[in-house]
């Protein structure tokens, strides 16, 4: 089977297994009508719930129209949404379909990310190749520094602090929310310095290899200006591992940018699924994990196919390549 | 000492095309400074054929990235003058430095499937210089790629052109290379050990075609290479070193048939007689010293036969032995009246 067609089958196994876990989870930390309802509802208005939503079946028929569901693209109807507050009401109102909600929240999530993503792989492409092109110098080290730093600084608490400095003390920046560039200077900051960290060493060993192989002097010696020795002989050959950890990276931008959108209260994914966890909305936390999951595999496979445009000698089926 | 060196004496021709002038090397290691090249002066005059010979770790390949201006520094350190058209490449701006690589000074090595790039086509290395200085375009280049592909004799240039270094054979790559060398017709081509990683047939093709190519072009060569029979056969003229010194030079004729300096001697013994493929120079009883601990007095000393009490404390310098033909032994003049 080609390299990639076995990839994508194993990504869709793997997203398959994950939205069985979320199903198993979300009957297990809980019975549904009671987490809708509250502890204040009656037994009739609980029973009524139950039927309603399916509960009162088997759990493996529950979970069977649940994949058949999904299969049709159907995660449910939210339980907090389109919902008066009164629970007899809610007996009667027809909850709004949480799949487009989840869906309308990506392009938040994708702005942030991919933004955040863009600032720390130009930067760090920038400071590795420096870095590696004077060892052991002050650059060097100076770049030592910030990506030791990006990678160990706790994002939480680095988003605090950008916050504190730039919107509290001088008053440059607004501490969060969403709608103009200006707001999505610190999260995206905040969010790209891990990647940043991480894919500059990636970048400055990976040159430093690449930087000290024959060819390299032979480009020299035959008239080759530096610059493209550095970032055309050199980068071309170091791409397959800077790839890689930005492949990584990416499904780790993807998951940090959730947390990173609660502290700046940004309207993306992440901050849906924490208020829905919060309002105990289970159909919307269900989607939401099932999108994310899905985008991270997604990214995955686009990794892995850049990987095979990249490199003309990897030969897919025999390569014991990423996990 | 520098001014004992007779380094006019070794020209051949008066209007030298590179002028070597004291050269030296040295690297800062973790071990302390060690001296790699330790002075040494030659020149070549246009169309010239110059053998470099010595063991590994004599610092052959060294004197001639220096030459090139690929000594790295830090850690490397280069002195002395090498003068080109009597400009001095080791003080000129890096910029002129790389205008003088490719244009009028190019190199191959040893390993040329691991000296080109393996993520570009060949035809791009081919013509990368070349499309960089004539500011040409891609379908030019390309063009110029095919004819310098043509020239190479690889086949089937055309096709190729787009080929990647992996689906080339070994004297395919060199090829290559010597293609990418010739792409702004320099004036002199320094060839590392070009044969070295080949078998025997492709070894002679390879230098057919170099010997070929300097005929049409008149270019100058530098050969360096183990092989003592490959250098009896192509050059003018050769070196020989020792451990980062030149020990003797000469007339390529004269060196086989009077070698002066005991070691020049142990290693044209140490031949193989009836067309054996390459001149092995292990047979000379010891090793070469580690760069980094030179012995005092003549380097050569702890190997060899001849030593007096002389060569312990004071280093030879070179000195005329016979009409083109200079040897660093204290035993050099004896030699000659013998
Ligand atoms: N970057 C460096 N740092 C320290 N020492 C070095 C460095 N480069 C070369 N040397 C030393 O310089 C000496 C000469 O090396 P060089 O490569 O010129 O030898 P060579 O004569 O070309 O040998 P070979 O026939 O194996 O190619 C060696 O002893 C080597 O260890
Ligand atoms: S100087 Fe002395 S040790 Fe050196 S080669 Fe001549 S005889 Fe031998
Ligand atoms: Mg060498």
């Amino acid at each position: 089977m080609p390299y990639l067609l076995r990839r994508f089958m194993q990504s869709l196994l793997l997203l398959f297994v994950l939205i069985s876990f979320v199903f198993v989870v979300g009957r297990i930390i809980g019975d549904p009508a009671l987490i809708m309802l509250g502890t204040s509802a009656s037994e009739t208005a609980l029973d009524q719930l139950r039927e309603n939503l399916g509960l009162n079946q088997p759990i493996w028929q529950q979970y069977l129209v649940f994949l058949g569901d999904l299969v049709q693209g159907d995660f449910g109807v939210s339980f907090r949404y389109g919902f008066s507050m009164m629970p007899s009401d809610a007996l009667r109102a027809e909850g709004t379909p949480v799949l487009p909600i989840v869906l309308s929240r990506l392009p938040a999530t994708f702005l942030l990310a991919g933004t955040a993503l863009v600032l720390a792989f130009s930067l760090a492409v920038v400071l590795g190749c420096l870095a590696a092109m004077y060892p052991r110098s002050w650059i060097d080290n100076l770049v030592n520094v910030i990506s030791l730093a990006s990678v160990s600084v706790v994002q939480f608490w680095l988003g605090l602090i950008l916050i504190i400095v730039f919107s509290v003390q001088l008053g440059l920046l607004p501490t969060g929310g969403y709608g103009s560039w200006q707001h999505l200077i610190l999260p995206a900051l905040t969010l790209a310095a891990r990647p940043l960290g991480r894919i500059s060493q990636v970048v400055r060993s990976a040159m430093l290899d690449e930087l000290s192989k024959p060819y390299i002097a032979a480009a020299r010696a035959k008239g080759v200006p530096e610059w493209r020795v550095v970032f055309v002989h050199a980068l071309k050959n170091a791409s397959i591992p800077i790839v890689t950890i930005t492949g990584d990276e990416l499904s780790q931008l993807l998951t940090g940018a959730m947390l990173v959108e609660t502290v700046f209260a940004w309207p993306g994914i992440g901050l849906l699924l924490i208020d829905s966890l919060g309002r105990r909305d289970l159909p919307m936390v269900q989607a939401g994990i099932c999108v994310v999951a899905a985008l991270v595999i997604l990214v995955n496979l686009a990794v892995d196919f850049a990987y095979t445009v990249l490199n003309p000698r990897i030969e897919m089926d025999n390569r014991g390549g990423r996990a | 000492m520098r001014a004992m060196q007779p380094y006019e004496t070794l020209d051949a021709v008066p209007a030298p095309l590179l002028d070597i002038r004291d050269l030296r090397v040295s690297f800062d290691t973790p071990h302390g400074l060690v001296k790699a090249v330790g002075g040494v002066s030659w020149s070549l005059s246009p169309g010239e054929t110059l053998g470099i010979i010595g063991e590994s770790g004599s610092g052959k390949s060294v004197g001639l990235e220096a030459i090139m201006g690929l000594i790295k520094s830090p850690p490397g350190h280069v002195s002395g003058q090498v003068l080109f058209d009597g400009r001095d490449v080791l003080t000129m701006a890096e910029r002129d430095r790389r205008q003088l690589r490719g244009e009028k000074i190019a190199m191959i090595f040893q390993d040329a499937m691991s000296a080109l790039n393996p993520s570009l086509t060949v035809g791009t290395q081919i013509a990368e210089v070349y499309r960089l200085r004539r500011k040409c375009s891609q379908a030019e280049a390309e063009r110029k790629a095919i004819e310098l592909m043509d020239r190479v004799k690889i086949p089937s240039a055309k096709t190729r052109v787009g080929c990647y270094p992996h689906e080339f054979s070994g004297g395919m790559c060199q090829r290559v290379m010597i293609a990418t060398a010739l792409a702004l017709n320099p004036q002199i081509l320094i060839a590392d050990e070009p044969t070295t990683a080949l078998d025997v047939t492709v070894q002679r093709q390879i230098m057919t075609l170099l010997a070929e190519l300097q005929r049409e072009d008149g270019m100058a060569l530098v050969l360096i290479t183990h092989d003592l029979g490959l250098v009896a056969e192509t050059v003018d003229r050769a070196m020989v070193m020792y451990a980062g010194r030149i020990v003797e030079s000469g007339p390529v004729d004269a060196l086989f048939e009077t070698p002066t300096h005991p070691y020049t001697r142990g290693l044209i013994r140490s031949m193989p007689r009836l067309d054996g493929a390459s001149g092995a120079l292990h047979a000379i009883g010891g090793t070469p010293p580690a760069a980094g601990r030179m012995p005092r007095g003549c380097a050569f000393h702890p190997r060899c036969e001849q030593r007096v009490d002389r060569c312990l404390t004071e280093r030879p310098n070179l000195r005329m032995v016979a009409k083109g033909q200079a040897a660093a032994c204290h035993l050099a003049e004896e030699t000659r009246h013998d």
